[in-house]
């Protein structure tokens, strides 16, 4: 008896020990070399995978930017600080993104825009989209079933009682995400230094647009006139005014504009 | 022995007496990783490459070691403690060697230390082959057979969860389920293999 228990013991004491010093042995031979830089990135980076710079995941754009592969200002969540970290980790210089920033191109909620239908189905942009081009008149504009807000991984955007989206500006991280689902660009991203942007899509012509819409821009051209704006700064183009994003004295044509189209932003 | 022998047990093993449908073995990556056939696929090619190689790994220790020592009632946890390491060691080897098939086969290769599908097979080994004619060679083709039964009941299972996805289930039986009932009427199904004998 006191044999077979020390001969057991003996037996799978060794074979363990055996086992262990295999396993030891091996895993020198098969050492996987991972730069630890790869860890330290991963973590400077915004951490939530949310695949806005291409890759899926942060480690994923880790392995990617100590490969020398990607530039950190594609990690568009973290913005400037994270840039800063990396190149500090990896040694180089990284070009910092210009901030930009999602903004709503429509004012036509539920009140401004005329519906031509009732629609009952999925709350789903692209869906309605799909059917008969939405359940609004204008063929341009936001189509209110709020497809922008589920798509943003920051929830930063919030539909108003008028079925409109509204971008919280201090939560947006400028992903684009918002802007790339919108099946009708009327999300784009703006850079956050621009004063003013233009609240309307349509590419309607004037007559159509004050038919279907009490907001939306009629292509009137007075803002383009050069008794209030210097020639040259707006130009009107398929029925749309189009001006710089550094365009400062945009007040007085703010001011004139009909339809007050001009959406002007505290910077 | 010959080859209608090797055959009978491969049979026998994959579809007879199926691990999961008819010994209940493994069925928790039957239920945890049949959501998608790819990743069924991985589990079920890493399952037959284990089993076949711990069949041969449990046949050497227990020839070699446990029986010339006399502590054959051991083989449990001697078959637990061989499992354990080798795949370890398979672990290791694929991600310095193979990298591509390391991340594919991702978190089931561990899994796959704690299957009692591949234990099983390593006492069936033992229950029923250790000891007569050609063990080694026998050994290998019901681990072989073992595998490939296991990967057709995930290939079939996760089939047929894909397909659920698109199906028109009652809320309640939605999921896990639905899944349940599906596995026991397949179970059912695989009875009809045991009137099969050679």
């Amino acid at each position: 008896m006191h044999n077979v228990v020390l001969l057991s013991l003996v037996v799978l004491g060794l074979m363990g020990l055996g086992l262990g010093l295999v396993l030891a042995i091996f895993s020198r031979i098969f050492a996987v070399t991972i730069d630890p830089r790869i860890e330290e990135v991963a973590h400077a980076l915004a951490g939530l995978n949310c695949g806005v710079c291409g890759y899926p995941g942060c480690t994923a754009m880790a392995e990617a930017l100590v490969a020398g592969k990607a530039h950190a200002r594609q990690c568009t969540p973290g913005g400037a600080a994270v840039v800063k970290k990396v190149s500090q980790i990896l040694g180089r210089e990284e070009l910092p993104a210009e901030p930009h920033v999602a903004v709503v191109k429509c004012r036509g909620g539920r009140e401004e825009a005329r519906e031509k239908a009732i629609y009952r189905g999925i709350e789903d942009c692209v869906a309605i989209e799909v059917l008969e081009a939405g359940a609004k008149s204008c063929i341009y504009g936001c189509l209110g079933m709020g497809s922008c807000v589920s798509s943003c991984p920051f929830r930063a955007i919030r539909m108003t009682a008028n079925r409109l989206p509204e971008i919280l500006e201090e939560k947006c991280t400028g992903c684009g995400k918002c802007a790339a689902m919108c099946p009708r660009h009327v999300i784009a991203l703006i850079p956050r230094r621009q004063r003013v942007y233009l609240g309307c899509v349509s590419r309607d012509k004037g007559k159509e647009v004050k038919l279907i819409c009490t907001v939306g821009c009629t292509a009137c051209g007075l803002c383009a006139l050069p008794t209030i704006t210097p020639s040259g700064v707006v130009v009107v183009k398929n029925n749309l005014p189009e001006f710089p994003p550094d365009w400062d004295d945009f007040a007085a044509a703010a001011e004139k504009c009909p339809s007050k189209c001009f959406i002007i932003r505290t910077v | 022995m010959n080859l209608f022998e090797l055959f009978s047990i491969f049979i026998g093993v994959a579809l007879v007496n199926n691990f999961i449908f008819c010994q209940f073995l493994g069925l928790c990556p039957y239920i945890g990783v049949t959501e998608r056939t790819s990743s069924a696929m991985g589990m079920g090619m890493a399952v037959i490459f284990v089993m076949v190689m711990s069949s041969v790994i449990t046949w050497a220790i227990y020839e070699w070691v446990l029986v010339p020592c006399g502590i054959t009632y051991l083989y449990i946890i001697a078959f637990i403690l061989v499992i354990a390491a080798f795949v370890q060691l398979v672990e290791m080897f694929l991600q310095k060697s193979v990298p591509a098939l390391y991340r594919a086969l991702g978190i089931y290769l561990p899994l796959i230390t704690t299957n009692c599908a591949v234990l099983g097979v390593a006492t069936l080994n033992k229950q029923q082959l250790f000891g007569v004619p050609g063990s080694l060679i026998k050994c290998i083709v019901q681990g072989l057979g073992g595998g490939v039964g296991f990967t057709l009941a995930m290939l079939i299972m996760a089939g047929i969860r894909e397909r659920l996805d698109f199906a028109e289930v009652p809320e309640p039986l939605k999921g896990i389920p639905i899944a349940i009932i599906t596995a026991g009427l397949t179970a059912i199904s695989f009875l009809g293999f045991a009137g099969l004998s050679f």
